[in-house]
């Protein structure tokens, strides 16, 4: 064994809960998660915690530890100094179901109220060719692992629990960017739900989301902003508004 | 009723942040300089003196639109008159600097610096905001920030002026072309920050390529989009070089207007 870790592990359910101190043993080159299994395994049986890949692809493991929203799997133990004692929390923006672990149910919900790509009428599976330049800028949003870390962190629900029902979130950004930068999607309203249904309104480009993203896409930069910007093309620039009713500019961009 | 971190159903966790790491550093920086900022900039408009010393004119300053300007400072005359607002007289910057103000008030880079460190919305990521209530940029006044565009376009109005500035400092104090000084310098450098920090911005993105759907059927656009792109990511450093460099710049032609020895000719 390498080190002594002391730990502050929060224990409870949604009523009631705290910060538990323990000390435990951790070899070189461990990540806090295998910290957490070692707890589990000698001195906290039931200690509730999700987890499934242990290699940063699955999105399991998110958490805060020293309160920042981190994957456990992807987060060295020798990162923090021999003396630090290491706090290991719940996602604070979501309700807790038990120990570490929480309802992250906000998120599939939300998922749903975002339809699919629509293909061209007429257009069969397998015919439909994109330009790999094309691709590019949807691929970047395709790597999310819906960890929510980026939901976690977003103050907009984090620290407001109301905003909840009108505000979808980062993730959900990324997905409507995606899909309204896709060739050849016929949605075309996808500018005006995100403003006026998913609250993209309500991101102040403050990019914590981008800060905490373990697969470090862009979210702030190559989503919610080109978003933003494509909902003033339709709601707050007359000039541009009134340019594509002329000439019906939507199908030639 | 608690909300936010302490909301019913979530972890009871009394502390604001569990952060252990120096996370009201920077905020508290970038608080301290564009506050300092702020200040100096606010000083010099109502100053109203000390904005032009041939050749070299404040950037604060031009275009210098009113009849207050003093000789050989307006480079497009003088269509306004003395202005007063509340029985209070007004500087030729009062007039322009709403202009590059809005730019930056609504500049995507600067909403984060300010959103931040001012407004503490906030103050850093999981670090829970003071206020109680938050509604964004989908009402006013924050909603203006959806017409950055137009501060952007205006603002490539000033970058021309002010490159038009930089050049006329190639002319010595007696008006004969063929000069360089430190002010033709510092002017230069003002107007490539300028033009840096437009060129990198987020609207500037969109505007080039960014709006497309098919980056495919539009190739000179998408290869001025991807060099937009690489900019962009420097948006941050140049909008902070801009802004420092803005306020040298009028620094120094305050200096020169008191001190004409201050800018040394190279030839």
């Amino acid at each position: 064994m390498a080190r002594t870790l002391k730990l502050r592990i929060w224990r409870g359910d949604d009523k009631t809960g705290g910060l538990q101190d323990v000390t435990v043993e951790a070899n070189h080159g461990e990540v806090v998660l295998d910290i957490i299994h070692r707890v589990q395994a000698t001195q906290m049986g039931d200690l509730a915690v999700r987890w499934n890949c242990k290699a940063g692809k699955c999105g399991s493991c998110s958490m805060e530890i020293n309160g920042k929203p981190r994957l456990a799997c992807m987060t060295q133990v020798a990162s923090y100094p021999e003396d630090e004692v290491i706090t290991i929390t719940p996602l604070r923006a979501f309700p807790v179901i038990k120990d570490l672990v929480t309802d992250v149910s906000f998120n599939y919900k939300k998922a749903m109220e975002i339809p699919a790509v629509v293909m061209p009428e007429g257009m069969k599976p397998g015919e439909p060719r994109m330009q790999q330049v094309d691709v590019e800028r949807s691929q970047e949003f395709r790597k999310c692992i819906e960890c929510f870390l980026c939901q976690n962190t977003c103050h907009v629900i984090r620290d407001h629990e109301e905003n909840k029902k009108s505000f979808s979130g980062p993730r959900f950004f990324i997905r409507i960017a995606e899909l309204d930068m896709h060739p050849l999607d016929m949605l075309r309203n996808r500018k005006k739900t995100a403003q006026e249904e998913h609250g993209l309104g309500f991101c102040n480009i403050t990019k914590c989301c981008t800060e905490v993203c373990p697969e470090h896409i862009k979210i702030t930069d190559n989503a919610i902003i080109p978003m933003k910007e494509r909902v003033a093309d339709e709601k707050y620039d007359p000039v541009r508004w009134l340019g594509s009713k002329i000439r019906r500019r939507e199908e030639v961009l | 009723m608690a909300t936010g971190v302490f909301s019913q159903g979530r972890a009871k966790i009394s502390e604001r942040t569990l952060r252990t790491d120096k996370w009201w550093i920077q905020p508290l920086i970038t608080f301290g300089v564009l506050f300092s900022f702020i200040i100096y900039a606010t000083w010099r408009a109502f100053e109203g003196a000390h904005y032009y010393a041939e050749p070299l004119i404040s950037p604060f300053y031009s275009p210098c639109l009113t009849t207050d300007c003093v000789n050989g400072s307006s480079l497009l005359g003088t269509p306004f008159g003395h202005i007063v607002l509340f029985g209070m007289a007004l500087s030729p910057a009062f007039i322009i600097l709403i202009f590059p103000l809005g730019f930056r008030m609504t500049c995507y880079y600067y909403r984060k610096a300010y959103f931040r460190s001012f407004w503490m919305s906030p103050p850093a990521c999981a670090v829970a905001e003071p206020h109680a209530k938050y509604t964004g940029e989908t009402k006013a006044p924050l909603i203006v920030n959806n017409g950055h565009r137009y501060f952007f376009y205006i603002g490539l109005v000033f970058n021309t002026l002010l490159t038009i500035d930089a050049f006329l400092a190639f002319k010595n104090p007696q008006g004969q072309w063929g000069h360089m000084s430190i002010g033709t310098v510092v002017l230069l450098l003002n107007a490539t920050f300028l033009w840096g920090y437009s060129a990198s911005c987020h609207s500037c993105r969109h505007a080039i390529g960014g709006r497309l759907r098919h980056f495919s059927k539009h190739p000179i656009r998408y290869k001025a989009w991807t060099i937009v792109t690489k900019l962009n990511t420097k948006h941050q450093n140049f909008a902070w070089v801009s802004l420092i460099w803005v306020a040298f710049s009028d620094f120094f032609v305050r200096m020169v207007s008191l001190h004409p020895t201050w800018n040394k000719y190279f030839f």
